[in-house]
């Protein structure tokens, strides 16, 4: 009975530290609310109710925490090699503006069945492209990747709206004059199927359970994987076993931005069938959250996303409720996350104590030490 | 017109825009060279641009200019100070930590510009200011010496700055600290009180550099007005190879590509019998930026070792 | 068509006693991509709620619920879902990108009204009926500002700082040029882009920029123009503004503003939906149907600059000048400026 007490306070450390952090930033955001004049308990109650509080509710969470979900495990991978990849903004944008061509201009041509699959290819390898150029740009040359990939989203938003407002504009568009920059809509074939209409939730998310499966496989079951993080832990030390450090550093960054830009491809074939102005704006960012939250594993990711999403869908649901200004969601999700990312301290001390005190035991390795993907659907 | 009357005309606003970089990125330069890298930069720009402006414009305080920048500095220290304690005492990871700053920085500032202004919000900002005899010498004057004080302060800052880093007790404290923490801290130097004093400094920085858009380069205020500058001062640190003068140089470049883009845009440049297209003229400036460093090859020799390392003693 | 559209629009202002005199407050709801203060095409339909609020006799007559910054179409799309969801009469979706949300939307609800904007498209085709369509047709109080502006500017060279070359601002800019061409073929137009529609810094430079080039009077889109008439205001410029009143923060500056005035667009859905109508009509602000107008500031007009105006004015509401959308010519195969 006791040992077992103990056993379960350890967990509890580990799941209750982000859950205290985030009633903590909950309590400082309602000094924000107070200060609007809104009551902040009613608030966060319209804010769990519009993200659990239904069916349709949960469905709107994993809606939108399906594009959060793929790019966090892309950005896993490039975080595990010591890679700081800012640039999945870019690389989404580029995947969804690839996707959306190549849809539309092999849709005739191309049987039906394989359209929606290599769309999402298309997606892939664009993504790829886009995060194999810092890739290269620091295996080759050494250029600092939070510069470079910095610099590519900034790139990516213009080469987007040079296509939109022109070679790939709607010809409905061009036709009425009116010109708004967005693409046509993309056939049907490649469009993926929505799992519980009305809700648009769709296949997306299995495709993004599938990948944090097989992303965790790759990293933790293959020699390239072992690979990725030994570069990623140690840079000289990988060097002297004989492993390419630029290589991996390079391979890293592309299949980052590869799944970066599937999960463009995703947003696009699942929900809106067609790239329009303000595309998954802020999507890289949430993502980078997302995947730190789940500690850099890509197990983790899944109920990282699922609570990113769900705060997204319930801090729409507090502005729509309460009609305060949309800036008051924006500094509470701040706020949760530097309270969240603050609370880690506690997990990590209670590890390295246990660690030390534990001679017996053997301590389960970090990354094992996930929280449960149970909180999923 | 010539290249040279576009040149003569496109200098001074290069010097103009540069400075919120300028003042950002030395700050950064700082922060990072004690190990910590500030991901808020942005949420700090935003928040000491609007403060400031509100100190300023007769809807707020209609404060001196002055103040207005006391104030921006102050929020922003407030704010690298919040940073400084999640990152070093609670040795949070920094990147994530950033871009929380970033959030809060962007939804804080849009609240309270929705709050207390309640729509268009502008000010009597710093003035440019003609430095007697020296604004008077053709061309030169004009891009040198008729700017505000705060494009005097920026550039002053930066050989000030690099003497502090390479010349001062301060300075070895804040490199021996990003270099090896471990061995700083058992030669005696306070790791955590080193990297505080560097976040906070990054933080007023930051604050002045959103002072130095919204109550001088452009008096207005905008909700998300700095638009990802905070993320491309980080970067021109990374450009700069963490010295100051160097970060200078990237700030400049930048800011002259952008202003040579504009030029290109309103004379209809033409390539090849058509002109370029808006959209990619506006890229020129982070093409460039990258393409420089790869054809100069980045200096790493200041490169902090411990950077995003919290340091905890007996860890290392 | 113009006809039933006026006859319509009376009908809107009997209505509006209609509505105010149920017990039940008319509910509106508002999904738009900026903020209410955006000084732009946000702001231009939040104002018009608030207006018909007003007229109608306050909350208990008519409930207006916003969402701002939607610029994530994934989260607009829930916002306009949970709209239709809790009931609201009329559901507004303020931008094109939301559409294909909106026709999945406008199915599954088919009771409640809805509304786009920039659009044509009213769902016809797919046999949709509760969908009302807006736009405005920006070319044609561009013309005007650029007739204005180019007798108001000294030096003969003129600035426009544009945020991307597409949609409402592409329109107004090409009418724009069409107004200053027509009336001074030699002025000097000088047109940049900053790439983006919130950055107000870039567009201060942008306008710095041509203010160095030598433009005396300068206009552009979008909410990041306050940047640049920060910066005409520093020169004592002048400026022309579109969407909404910009004189009001700058009057010494600003000469006009094109003005979006959706009130009697929307007047005419809410009358519509009392009656039992719940879309089917695509709406364009035009001259000729007030829904563009103009508001000057304190700067004082000369009479020949003001009469230039108003003939303008007439002459596109004759037909007389055809403003072209594109100044390419060959797109609108009608199109002529027949001066």
């Amino acid at each position: 009975m006791k040992s077992r007490l103990t056993f379960s306070r350890g967990d509890l450390v580990v799941a209750l530290a982000p859950i205290v952090a985030i009633l903590l930033a909950l309590v400082a955001g309602g000094v924000l609310l107070l200060m609007l004049g809104a009551d902040p308990i009613q608030a966060y109650g319209t804010m769990i109710d519009g993200a659990f509080g239904s069916q349709a509710a949960l469905l709107r969470t994993l809606t939108r925490a399906t594009p959060l979900l793929i790019i966090a495990v892309g950005i896993c991978i490039a975080f595990r090699a010591g890679v700081i990849n800012i640039g999945a903004e870019g690389q989404v944008f580029v995947g969804a503006i690839t996707a959306v061509s190549f849809s539309l201009g092999l849709g005739a041509t191309l049987p039906a069945i394989l359209l929606a699959p290599l769309t999402l290819l298309a997606g892939f390898l664009a993504g790829a492209f886009w995060g194999a150029i810092p890739g290269y740009l620091k295996a080759r040359f050494d250029v600092n990747e939070i510069l470079s990939t910095v610099m590519m989203n900034e790139i990516a938003v213009q080469l987007l709206l040079y296509l939109l407002s022109g070679p790939l504009i709607d010809p409905a568009q061009v036709a009425a004059g009116s010109r708004i920059p967005q693409s046509a809509q993309i056939p049907e074939a490649s469009w993926l199927a929505r799992l519980a209409p009305p809700s648009q939730v769709h296949v997306g998310l299995f495709i993004g359970l599938a990948m944090a499966v097989v992303v965790y496989l790759l990293l933790w079951r293959t020699t390239i994987g072992y690979r990725i993080r030994a570069v990623g832990q140690n840079k000289n030390a990988s060097r002297y076993a004989g492993i390419s450090v630029p290589r991996y550093l390079m391979l890293a960054l592309v299949l980052s931005g590869g799944l970066a830009g599937l999960a463009g491809a995703v947003e696009l074939q699942g929900i809106n069938h067609r790239v329009v102005e303000g595309f998954a704006v802020g999507y890289g960012f949430s993502g980078i959250v997302v995947a730190l939250f789940g500690r850099l594993h890509p197990l983790g990711a899944i109920p990282s996303a699922f609570l990113f999403g769900a705060l997204l869908v319930g801090a729409d649901k507090m502005q729509r409720t309460m009609q305060v200004p949309s800036a008051t969601v924006t500094a509470l999700q701040g706020l949760i996350v530097i309270f969240v990312v603050s609370s880690d301290i506690f997990v990590r001390r209670y590890n390295a104590r246990r660690t030390a005190r534990a001679v017996k035991a053997a301590p389960p390795p970090a990354e094992v030490n996930q929280p449960a993907p149970e909180g999923v659907v | 017109m010539n290249f040279g009357d576009v040149l003569a005309q496109a200098l001074p606003l290069t010097i103009l825009f540069a400075t919120p970089y300028l003042f950002a990125a030395l700050g950064e330069v700082f922060v990072q060279r004690s190990g910590v890298l500030n991901l808020g930069v942005e949420g700090m720009m935003l928040m000491g641009a609007f403060t400031a402006i509100y100190a300023v414009s007769s809807k707020g305080m209609g404060a001196d200019p002055v103040v207005g920048l006391l104030i921006a500095a102050g929020v922003g220290g407030l704010m690298g100070l919040a940073m400084a304690f999640v990152s070093v005492t609670l040795q949070a990871e920094q990147g994530i930590s950033g871009i929380g700053f970033t959030l809060f920085g962007l939804g804080l500032s849009s609240l309270l510009f929705k709050l207390l202004a309640g729509g268009v919000i502008t000010a009597q900002g710093f003035q440019p200011i003609h430095i007697p005899f020296l604004s008077d010498i053709p061309v030169i004057g004009k891009i040198l010496f008729q700017q505000n004080i705060l494009v005097y302060l920026a550039f002053a800052l930066v050989p000030i700055l690099m003497w502090v880093l390479n010349r001062t007790k301060w300075g070895l404290q804040i490199r021996a600290v990003g270099q090896n923490p471990a061995a700083a801290d058992s030669m005696g130097v306070n790791v955590a009180l080193v990297r505080y004093a560097t976040v906070i400094f990054g933080g007023i920085m930051a604050g002045i550099a959103g002072a130095s858009l919204s109550i001088a380069a452009t008096p207005i205020f905008q909700e998300n007005m700095t638009e990802g500058r905070g993320f491309i001062a980080v970067a021109l640190v990374y450009f700069g190879g963490w010295s100051p003068f160097r970060v200078m140089l990237g700030a400049l470049l930048f800011s002259i590509a952008n202003n040579l883009q504009i030029w290109a845009q309103i004379l209809n440049v033409e390539i090849a019998g058509s002109t370029i297209p808006p959209n990619l003229l506006i890229m020129v400036p982070y093409i460039l930026t990258i393409a420089v460093l790869v054809f100069t090859r980045q200096r790493k020799q200041n490169e902090p070792a411990a950077l995003t390392k919290p340091f905890q003693r007996g860890e290392n | 068509m113009k006809k039933v559209l006026l006859v319509v629009m009376l009908l809107a202002l009997l209505s509006v006693g209609i509505v105010s005199a149920q017990d039940k407050p008319f509910k509106v709801a508002v999904v738009m991509p900026s903020s209410t203060t955006d000084l732009a095409w946000s702001q231009s339909i939040y104002d018009a709620l608030v207006t018909i609020q007003t007229e109608m006799g306050g909350e208990e007559a008519m409930e207006i619920a916003y969402t701002e910054n939607m610029f994530d179409v994934t989260a607009a799309a829930q916002a306009l879902r949970d709209y239709a969801e809790e009931g609201y009469d009329l559901v507004i979706a303020h931008g094109t990108q939301y559409g294909t949300s909106l026709f999945e939307l406008a199915s599954d609800y088919p009771d409640t009204s809805f509304a786009w904007g920039t659009a044509e498209d009213t769902g016809e085709d797919e046999g949709l009926t509760n969908i009302f369509a807006y736009q405005a047709d920006a070319e044609q109080g561009g013309y005007v500002n650029g007739v204005m502006a180019a007798m108001f500017s000294e030096t003969g060279t003129i600035g426009i700082v544009g945020p991307v070359p597409a949609g409402d601002a592409l329109l107004y800019i090409n009418g724009f040029i069409q107004g200053v061409n027509a009336t001074n073929p030699d002025a000097d137009v000088l047109l940049a882009y900053t790439g983006g529609f919130g950055d107000t810094a870039a567009a201060a430079e942008v306008a710095q920029t041509q203010i160095a080039a030598g433009a005396d009077v300068l206009t552009g889109s979008a909410q990041q123009v306050v940047g640049a008439i920060e910066a005409v205001k520093a020169v004592d410029g002048f400026w022309f503004g579109t969407q909404s009143d910009q004189s009001l923060n700058w009057s010494e500056n600003v000469v006009a503003s094109q003005v979006y005035d959706w009130v009697p667009t929307l007047e005419d859905m809410i009358a519509n939906i009392q009656y039992g109508e719940l879309g089917g009509t695509a709406y364009t602000l035009t001259l000729e149907n007030g829904g563009l107008t103009f508001a000057y500031g304190e700067v004082e007009v000369p009479d020949e600059i003001k009469d230039a105006a108003q003939a303008a004015i007439d002459s596109i509401i004759a037909g007389d000048i055809v403003v072209r959308q594109s100044l390419v010519e060959e797109a609108t195969p009608e199109a002529t400026v027949a001066s």
